[in-house]
């Protein structure tokens, strides 16, 4: 966070919230921030986001279990110590196969889970800004970055608020070392 | 905007009283109090628990020959324990992952108990195979770790090594599954809680939750990846688990049958379970409204269909001994029906195949006092599943002077009746330091599945059909539920 000066505006409805969105962003101001309790559907449509590209990092990191899991069997089984396992063949491809499967979900899944925690910020013990505490339970905000806006444009973006239907419009500004 | 639902289908959120605050209110209620009733059952399963920690000391201590193995049964009560359990845990993936690939919404009020009963199963079953090295300090070498000699690996074509990567894999997917719905939860018990250190806690526990739209797109993007690696991966599971018997050459043992055999068997027994914890856990924490007697009878179906398949899987197997002409195969099920453990066999038919039967009934399917009997069945049936194939199929091999019979020792009574109470108690702790119930995904279908809802579409749609010449298409829904007030 560059400013520690926000506008805060609280709704309580997920539709008029999604409406607000809208309306706001017709009228070209910039969204800072906007937080909901849930994953509301057509949110991030809404404030213009594109797609992640976290899927893409399940799929490398599944592409590398894949790749590992049947090198290193190949690996042991050919070259380093081949060993003949009841008449079996040297390098039985069917019996890799279980091995594979496993390492493949098994790198997908924790590269994937590492990257999303990476991208979002989150670790133990991460303080992260509270713009409003309601906002895990009930209340569906919009923020908006004060620091580089006149007072005259904050009171245009409040009665906005007001009139798109928000329950409340606040400031919010953090303190130096603002804990939890 | 929301997806259509039927408005004929019941809600999945009971109640009028209910917004996004109640919600809150309702699910982070339990963390916020201690029961006695939560209490006296905590300090039962911790004891039981301890017991456990107790039995198997012993057996590193003394060996294995504490238990009631003995040359012939090798295999008893801890790989039927280390099944059984399992089998129990593959429930929670099925509802978190293959049911949300599936779009069932009825899934949101029972995921992230079932999850939880995943993690806490698979600790219990991983328990069993690794005491039962007997030199458990070994145990790092089922890994292929570098070693000083040769270095010998593991055998790359063994089930058994499948098994380990199997479990270990299966294990921690599910833990990152359950825990990354956890994290915006936590958020909320965090912004909700008064004390200092309460808050600290749960804010650690959250990872730093915020809730912005760029983190809720990429937990959803998340979730839906981790449901469509959890949902091969839970069938590969116990595909992998009845490898370990179908790929041996001991009858009754070795059949093509056994993979979707097992993993029916798995998902009937796990249901079984999740019902049994949460009609306790929605009574002890009163959560009716969130766990409807819709999700009971909608979890109902599910066991009697797998049940069903179950059965059939039986009388497959039985047919095919006998069609196969092949004499030791005949045996094996001749002696499973009439021989010396005939009678885990009648209890295996009767509980698996038999009572579930009794949810083809609609009053019985949403009748709490029969669903929970009939759970208790399936559990014990599932057991006795698990007994007859590994133990009757042992006792009488190929030598008929090596024939033999198992009796439990009070050590194998010990680990058994204790790693239920271990299970049960990490499900308390669970339960009352943690949501049981996923409270951002409830709140996701509160808009579509609820009664409010419900009623308030009902009552637009009865608005506008006033000035459309009398037409009462949607009337009909008007006493929503009112028979399930159980």
């Amino acid at each position: 966070m560059e400013s520690n000066k926000f506008v805060v505006g609280l709704w309580d409805h997920e539709e008029v919230y999604l409406h607000a969105i809208a309306h706001i962003r017709a009228k070209g101001i910039e969204i800072y921030e906007s937080l909901t309790p849930f994953p509301v559907h057509g949110l991030e449509d809404a404030l213009g986001y594109r797609q992640t590209r976290l899927h893409r990092a399940a799929f490398i990191f599944g592409a590398t279990g894949t790749t590992l899991a049947l090198t290193f069997m190949t690996w042991v089984m050919t070259y380093n110590y081949p060993l003949n396992v009841g008449g079996k063949p040297y390098w039985p491809l069917p019996s890799f196969i279980p091995i594979t499967f496993e390492l493949t979900v098994l790198f997908s899944a924790w590269g994937m889970t590492l990257t999303y925690l990476v991208r979002n910020k989150l670790w133990p013990g991460r303080v992260p800004p509270i713009f409003d505490k309601r906002t895990t339970d009930d209340r569906f905000a919009l923020v908006f970055d004060a620091g580089k806006l006149t007072e005259d444009e904050l009171n245009s973006i409040r009665s906005i608020c007001k009139t798109e239907g928000a329950v409340e419009v606040k400031d919010k500004v953090f303190a130096e070392n603002e804990g939890l | 905007m929301h997806a259509y639902e039927s408005e004929f289908r019941e809600p999945l959120i009971n109640g009028l009283d209910k917004n996004y605050t109640k919600i809150t209110d309702d699910l982070v209620a339990p963390t916020e109090r201690i029961t006695p009733m939560w209490l006296i059952a905590t300090l039962i399963t911790g004891a039981g628990a301890c017991f456990f920690v107790f039995c198997l000391t012993w057996t590193v201590w003394f060996g294995i020959g504490t238990w009631g193995l003995n040359k012939t049964i090798g295999w008893a009560w801890d790989i039927t324990n280390f099944v059984w359990w399992i089998g129990i845990g593959h429930a929670g993936t099925l509802i978190s992952a293959i049911l949300l690939l599936f779009r069932q919404r009825f899934r949101t009020g029972i995921n992230r108990a079932a999850e939880a009963m995943t993690i806490f199963a698979v600790i219990c079953a991983g328990m069993f195979p690794i005491f039962h090295m007997g030199r458990v300090w070994d145990a790092p070498f089922i890994f292929p770790i570098p070693n000083t000699r040769g270095p010998v690996w593991v055998n790359f074509n063994s089930p058994l090594l499948w098994d380990v990567f199997a479990i270990s894999t299966y294990f921690s997917v599910s833990l990152l599954f359950w825990y990354s719905g956890l994290m915006p939860d936590f958020g909320t018990i965090r912004d909700r809680s008064k004390g200092k250190m309460r808050r600290w806690t749960y804010n650690i526990l959250s990872f730093g939750w915020q809730g912005t739209a760029k983190q809720w797109q990429r937990f959803e993007s998340l979730s839906l990846v981790l449901a469509g690696l959890s949902t091969p991966l839970v069938l590969s599971v116990h595909t992998i688990v009845s490898f370990d018997f179908a790929t041996s050459v001991i009858p009754g043992w070795h059949t093509t049958i056994f993979p979707p055999y097992f993993v029916a068997g798995a998902i009937f027994s796990g249901f079984a379970m999740v019902e049994t914890l949460m009609l306790i856990s929605r009574k002890m924490f009163s959560l009716e409204d969130y766990i409807t007697i819709n999700h009971i009878e909608s979890m109902n179906k599910i066991i009697v269909l797998t049940g069903s398949i179950v059965g059939i899987a039986y009388l497959t197997e039985l047919f095919i001994a006998w069609y196969s002409g092949f004499m030791y195969e005949q045996f094996a099920f001749y002696n499973r029906i009439l021989g010396k453990y005939f009678w885990a066999y009648t209890i295996m038919m009767t509980c698996n195949v038999v009572t579930p039967q009794f949810y083809w009934i609609k009053s019985i399917r949403r009748n709490l006092y029969w669903t929970f009997a009939l759970s208790i069945f399936v559990n014990i049936g599932m057991w006795f599943e698990r007994f007859v194939i590994i133990v009757t199929s042992l006792a009488d091999d190929y030598l008929p002077s090596s024939w033999n019979y198992f009796s439990p020792t009070w050590v194998d009574w010990g680990i058994y009746l204790g790693s239920i109470s271990v299970f049960l108690f990490l499900f308390l702790l669970f339960s009352r330091f943690f949501p049981t119930i996923a409270i951002a995904e409830v709140k996701a279908i509160f808009r579509i599945s609820s009664e409010v809802a419900k009623v308030e579409r009902a009552k637009a749609a009865n608005s506008s059909t006033a000035n459309n010449g009398g037409f009462v298409g949607l009337q009909a829904i008007g006493p929503l539920n009112k028979d399930d007030k159980n």
